[in-house]
């Protein structure tokens, strides 16, 4: 589950980690409300908006409404103007800002609406560096990834100076050790109170990362600012779904409007449903069979609307909702549903077809393909159903007769 | 012969709920010697299986069957009473990981962890727990071993398989399904099918599986199935330079769209790593013979076999 920088910065500001002061605004006048008493606070008479979405590239993103307005924008208008002359310029910034659509090299041409905005302080910047604590899988382990090259993105750093990625291994059993601190910050070129000040803060993350059960946490930049003193200047925290149920606070962090609307209705039902661009729809059993099912379509010429995963106990209801879903796409010209039986079994994926059509009805033509256990049963529920079901023999021979009913 | 698990095989249930029941009763009807489960309220108790036998499962064996399981609190305790060497979990994900430890406390020699989402973190302090012991874990979220025949662990339909000579490995449930029954349709059969499960953390990779289907006589080909996410089928493919028998394979994902999770934890292409197309290319240059579509694989099999 991914959640907002200005969540992140909390969470870690409540570990004692370093960020910048700042306060979240989901209004024109919250947005202005914030300004004095950041720059009461801080001193500094300099100000940061930015976009709260979840997707990066917030720097260089632009809106559609008004590309001239950027994801972050910096507001010094305040060193001349004082406190006023910086709400003026908030508020006109704010205003072009929410409600309106951010575009971002990763969230699509299509954009995200931005609904909040994060307002803070303005910090003196020496250098700019990368953080980030992930799994690393060939080592089954979370890892501490770090590298000079701050506010680039890391893949690229990657691909073009691989060199410049400097990795520890944390071992769940210590945590990330001080002297593995300490290397990454000679490494990384910090000294005297910028390599302690460091040194506190990226054994701290990695706390947090074991803590929070996070996939991911990324401080991009990490900043050294003039006088030694490193703190995250940005943070983006995703968290394990499967860990969420000791996390009551961070789940409550949940921000739907994030999500894809169909997404999150799988989700609440227990059902993974991912939305392509095709217009065959498919209902697998099994996240394998659910990605081959889609790569199968493609192959013989056509193009998958939906990956979605019954999982491996569906229940009948469930398997309703799923068609639910994938009939609620106006894109979907026919349906593929694809099952190998193991827990799952065939007569509950039946029941489940039989249900959903008499409920929601059936305007594309509909492909089944059954296998496994209880698979006489299910066969015997369809036929006995008087739906107009196309029935197949192997997943492929379902693809090509979906394809061919449904252009 | 077969891999890790054979008539011979004693073995534990440790999470006995309404999904560890069913398939409890699905191994003993195959033919699998359970001999004791793991269940901490229920201790002391003394679970019934009975009904008709899956006659696609051990031979000769009566039409019906009978079996008292008795429960236990503790793995060792079970250990202690039964002799079992296996032990296949079932326990809810908050709790999997413990349990998975637990046994390898306890001596066991293969754990085989069925369990779906289990949180990482408890996967990478249960990884660390095993090392420096003689436990092997198999999992988690994967359907399980089976050497058909013989002994069935796990969750999937037993009368798809067939004993024959080619031995299965797979990050995915139901295209381990699939590869199977067309091996048995094409009357190849398999030694032994591995689910090595869809998580980002787990035990038995690709190449300890190989290692042992390469070691094992009566194995004369593998299919690996492999998705995206990680280097697991790369690494794999390095490892599969170096062996005598064919090997054919598939790789699922290519239609996937970077950056989401396609339901298992561990299949996402993140920073353009892990795509099918990587490990497709690795496959072939390794000489595994990759099928087009799931459909292929008994075929791509039997064309790697020559």
């Amino acid at each position: 589950m991914k959640i907002h920088e200005y969540q992140a910065k909390e969470l870690l500001a409540a570990r004692g980690i370093a960020v910048p002061v700042g306060r979240p605004a989901t209004s024109v006048e919250e947005a202005v409300a914030a300004v004095r008493p950041l720059i009461e606070q801080s001193g500094n008479p300099v100000v940061v908006m930015k976009a709260q979405i979840h997707a990066g590239g917030r720097g260089k993103g632009t809106f559609q409404e008004n590309p001239e307005i950027r994801g972050v924008n910096v507001i010094t208008a305040g060193i001349d103007g004082g406190v006023e002359a910086a709400e003026a310029e908030v508020r006109r910034l704010a205003t072009e800002m929410l409600g309106n659509t951010l575009v971002t090299l990763q969230t699509g041409p299509e954009g995200k609406t931005v609904n909040r905005l994060y307002v803070e302080q303005g910090i003196d910047i020496a250098r700019e560096l990368y953080l980030a604590v992930l799994l690393d899988r060939a080592s089954s382990r979370n890892i501490v990834m770090a590298s000079t090259e701050g506010g680039m993105e890391i893949e690229k750093v990657a691909e073009e100076t691989p060199e410049k990625i400097l990795r520890q291994e944390i071992d769940p059993g210590f945590g990330l050790l001080n002297f593995q601190a300490h290397e990454l910050a000679i490494d990384l070129g910090l000294s005297g109170d910028a390599a302690t000040s460091f040194i506190g803060f990226v054994r701290s993350l990695a706390d947090t990362a074991m803590e929070l059960d996070t996939d991911l946490i990324e401080i991009n930049p990490l900043v050294v600012t003039g006088d030694g003193q490193v703190l995250a200047l940005d943070a983006k925290m995703a968290i394990d779904d499967n860990a969420l149920f000791r996390h009551p606070d961070v789940a409550a962090m949940r921000d739907e409007s994030e999500e894809d609307p169909a997404e999150v209705r799988a989700k609440n039902a227990g059902l993974n449903y991912i939305k392509l661009d095709g217009t065959i729809g498919c209902l697998v059993n099994g996240a394998g069979l659910a990605m081959a099912t889609m790569d199968t379509i493609k192959h013989v010429g056509g193009e998958p609307a939906n990956f979605l995963d019954v999982g491996g106990g569906a229940t009948a209801d469930q398997v309703t909702t799923g068609f639910e879903i994938i009939t609620s796409d106006p894109a979907v010209k026919g349906i593929f549903v694809n099952i190998f039986g193991g827990i799952m079994r065939c007569d509950v994926i039946a029941t489940g077809i039989v249900e959903a059509v008499n409920r929601v009805g059936l305007e594309v033509p509909l492909v089944v393909r059954l296998e496994g256990t209880n698979v006489e049963e299910g066969r015997r529920i369809l036929a006995e159903s008087g739906l107009a079901v196309v029935t197949a023999d192997s997943l492929r021979d379902g693809a090509e007769k979906i394809l061919e009913l449904a252009s | 012969m077969s891999i890790l698990i054979d008539s011979s095989t004693k073995v534990l249930v440790q999470g006995l709920g309404k999904t560890g029941q069913f398939h409890t009763d699905k191994a003993i009807a195959y033919g699998t010697n359970m001999v004791g489960a793991v269940h901490p309220s229920r201790a002391g108790e003394t679970f019934t299986f009975q009904g008709e036998t899956d006659h696609s499962g051990v031979p000769g064996r009566p039409d019906t069957y009978e079996v008292d399981l008795p429960v236990y609190a503790t793995v060792r305790q079970a250990v202690e009473e039964t002799g079992a060497t296996v032990s296949v979990v079932y326990v809810p994900p908050p709790f999997a990981a413990d349990a998975i430890m637990e046994a390898a406390a306890a001596g066991i020699e293969l754990v085989i962890a069925i369990t779906e989402g289990i949180p990482v973190a408890d996967m990478i302090v249960a990884k660390r727990y095993l090392q420096g012991t003689d436990t092997r874990l198999v999992g988690p979220n994967c359907p399980g071993v089976i050497t058909p025949g013989e002994c069935k662990i796990g969750i999937m339909p037993g009368y798809i398989h067939q004993r024959g000579k080619i031995g299965v490995v797979s990050r995915s449930g139901t295209l381990t399904y699939e590869a199977v029954h067309q091996l048995t349709q094409l009357g190849l059969g398999q030694t032994t099918a591995v689910g090595i499960g869809g998580d980002p953390v787990n035990g038995t990779n690709f190449v300890d599986v190989l290692q042992m289907f390469e070691a094992d006589p009566e194995t004369e080909g593998v299919i690996m199935i492999g998705e995206i996410g990680g280097s697991a089928e790369e690494e794999a493919a390095e490892f599969v330079k170096s062996m005598s028998k064919p090997v054919a394979g598939f790789i699922a994902g290519t239609t996937a769209p970077p950056g989401k999770r396609m339901g298992h934890a561990g299949a996402i292409v993140s920073g353009g790593s892990g795509t099918a197309e990587a490990k497709i290319a690795a496959m072939q240059a390794a000489g595994i013979v990759v099928a087009d579509t799931p459909s292929e694989m008994g075929e791509a099999m039997a064309k790697a076999l020559g």
